[in-house]
């Protein structure tokens, strides 16, 4: 990935060559003012989200300077994380996020080994296709997925539609193509001697896989978890589409549909909902922005 | 960017010819057992993707009780009316004016993480790239209350500046700027991280060598920088108005489609022609429009995907 080892900018050197390097000191000073500006924009609605989140309901209503807080309180976090319905969010989100994944590693890792290391009739075509469904956005097939689930709940009894674990089945098509794409990537560029020697060692596809493989591309497998965590984590459409009891909603969708009644807009607990479920993600991106990073570029760039 | 070799290359890449015969019998089977590991992939593809762009299909030949076979019913349908060719018009304006302004503020933000010195590049980008990592429901509802119309924030500091109070959701032409800026605000750290990544991946002596020539920032960018990266920036942009195009999550939190039907696009008017007015045909039909941009799209990616599994 972008390695950031070599000081390619900055007037480092020591031989002073007039214009230039005066030149490269304003042209720094102008990139740290227009970043400062970026960053800014970049973060207001976030820094707002925290502001709002810390106000009390007369505060946000009052004519004063909505940048600040004058009386700081907790008691939007207190009313939400003492709500049985706003846990259930919360709970159901995060069950959802942590299967989808599981189901996401199962299905894509051994996929990945089979198309970058195995070949069969059929795998370079294949590989292709897994990318090409990745191309494929949500808002195209919801209609057809929630029509075939209302089918399946008709013909078999088997009643999905409105149950949080519906989510289940869906996600993975969100998740699976991209995680088997940058895993592919990086299985591909493990040395063909690594698993060539394990093989003649005598260990199995399964042992390869496991002890060479995963081991050495652990960091793409990070990459690829984060993903589908955070793919599943922030998808809005389908839930909105699947689920509608306020006892089977996920976390955006119910803070969207339960804390918005009519026309009363209670901000104040909006914006903390809001600012919880942007936690995990923020999070995660904390402590591990390399990998997510690294994920984020694969995807478009390269396989 | 090259230092993982290319998915697709590797699978037909031909096998060195090995003589032990333990190596030559898992490799006769391994063809039956790579099968097997690939199996869920293609059972979830067949049955959760591919079979419903077909069905998708099917359905939009039915009638609203979806008994009947109307053919091209529910097109001729669409085009006799009035806001079906509003959203063609607005997921046109939306998609492009947002892909391009999302292209060209990473461009230039990429260019100033990249002119600092790289020990606070690291800081910089943790930032901005902070808007791609909130989930974009979560952060719409902070714009929508950024926009409020009786206790806007943005209004509230505007008046410092004597500009009056704008319906940045009430208006149509300010609706639809609206759902673009946050699209834009969500989007262009993406193309950010993209460009940096190219941006790093072109060599120093290029930009020595057409400093001596004498040539001037601009020269540098339009010479250098942009045919080195020219990969990366079709690539991004492609994917980027795919996904913008498909955009729903921003417009239907911000707008649900208002002020009177102006902003909705393909993706927003399905939901509220198919699932919330229960003409699932209908929806169908028009999130089948989606279809001939993401083709064009597919195919230029793919073309530039075979080509660089070529090179490498």
């Amino acid at each position: 990935m972008s390695t950031m080892t070599v000081d390619k900018a900055g007037p480092t050197r020591t031989v002073k060559y007039g214009s230039m390097s005066r030149d490269r000191a304003w042209a720094l000073r102008w990139s740290y003012f227009f970043l400062t500006l970026f960053a800014i924009f970049s973060l207001v609605p976030p820094f707002y989200m925290l502001i709002t989140s810390l106000k009390g309901s007369a505060e946000i209503s009052a004519a004063t300077n909505p940048w600040w807080v004058f009386r700081p309180t907790l008691e939007n976090y207190a009313a939400l994380l003492s709500s049985n319905q706003f846990l259930r969010f919360f709970f159901n989100s995060a069950m959802v996020s942590i299967i989808v994944v599981v189901i996401t590693m199962l299905i894509s890792i051994p996929a990945a080994f089979a198309l970058s290391r195995m070949k069969f009739w059929g795998s370079a075509t294949l590989a292709t296709g897994v990318f090409l469904t990745y191309l494929i956005p949500d808002s195209l097939l919801f209609i057809p997925l929630f029509k075939m689930f209302a089918l399946i709940g008709d013909v078999t009894g088997i009643q999905l539609i409105n149950r949080w674990y519906v989510l289940l089945f869906i996600y993975p098509t969100l998740t699976v193509p991209f995680c088997t794409w940058i895993m592919i990537g990086y299985f591909a560029s493990i040395p063909k001697e690594l698993d060539e020697a394990a093989i003649i060692d005598g260990a199995s596809w399964l042992q390869t896989l496991t002890r060479i493989f995963i081991p050495v591309a652990l960091p793409g497998l990070i990459a690829a978890t984060i993903f589908a965590f955070t793919v599943s984590w922030a998808q809005f459409l389908y839930p909105l589409v699947f689920t509608t009891s306020a006892d089977q909603l996920v976390l955006p969708v119910g803070i969207v549909t339960t804390l918005i009644k009519g026309d009363v807009f209670n901000w104040g607990q909006i914006m903390t909902g809001a600012l919880l479920g942007a936690a995990p993600p923020l999070i995660i991106y904390a402590f591990l922005m390399d990998y997510y990073i690294a994920g984020l570029t694969a995807g478009a760039t390269k396989g | 960017m090259a230092d993982a070799a290319f998915g697709e290359n590797a699978v037909t890449r031909p096998r060195p010819a090995v003589g032990r015969s333990g190596l030559r019998k898992a490799l006769q089977r391994k063809s039956s057992v790579a099968f097997l590991m690939t199996l869920p992939l293609i059972l979830l593809i067949a049955l959760l993707v591919v079979y419903p762009a077909f069905y998708s299909v099917h359905l939009a030949t039915l009638n609203k009780s979806m008994q009947r076979f109307v053919g091209l019913g529910n097109f001729e349908f669409l085009f006799k009316r009035d806001t079906f060719w509003l959203v063609v018009k607005q997921s046109c304006i939306f998609a492009i004016s947002a892909v391009l302004f999302k292209a060209l503020i990473g461009f230039i933000v990429a260019h100033f993480v990249h002119n600092i010195p790289a020990k606070g590049q690291r800081k910089w980008r943790g930032m901005l790239l902070v808007p791609w990592v909130i989930p974009p429901a979560m952060s719409t509802l902070a714009w929508l209350w950024l926009f409020d119309p009786s206790y806007s924030a943005f209004n509230y500091t505007l008046s410092f500046f004597g500009i009056g109070p704008i319906p940045w959701t009430g208006d149509a032409a300010w609706a639809r700027f609206s759902v673009i800026l946050v699209n834009v605000w969500y989007g262009a750290p993406f193309f950010m991280i993209m460009y940096l990544a190219a941006l790093k991946s072109v060599p120093d002596q290029l930009y020595e060598a057409a400093a001596i020539d004498g040539a001037n920032w601009w020269q540098r960018i339009w010479y250098v920088t942009l045919p080195m990266m020219r990969n990366i920036i079709a690539i991004t942009t492609l994917f980027s108005l795919i996904v913008t195009f498909a955009n729903f999550d921003i417009v239907r939190i911000l707008t649900a489609g208002g002020p009177l039907d102006k902003t909705h696009i393909f993706a927003t008017w399905a939901f509220r022609v198919g699932i919330e007015g229960s003409d699932i045909p209908l929806g169908a039909s028009v999130s089948l429009f989606m279809v001939p941009i993401l083709a064009v799209a597919a195919i230029f990616i793919l073309r530039d995907v075979s080509k660089r599994g070529n090179e490498s």
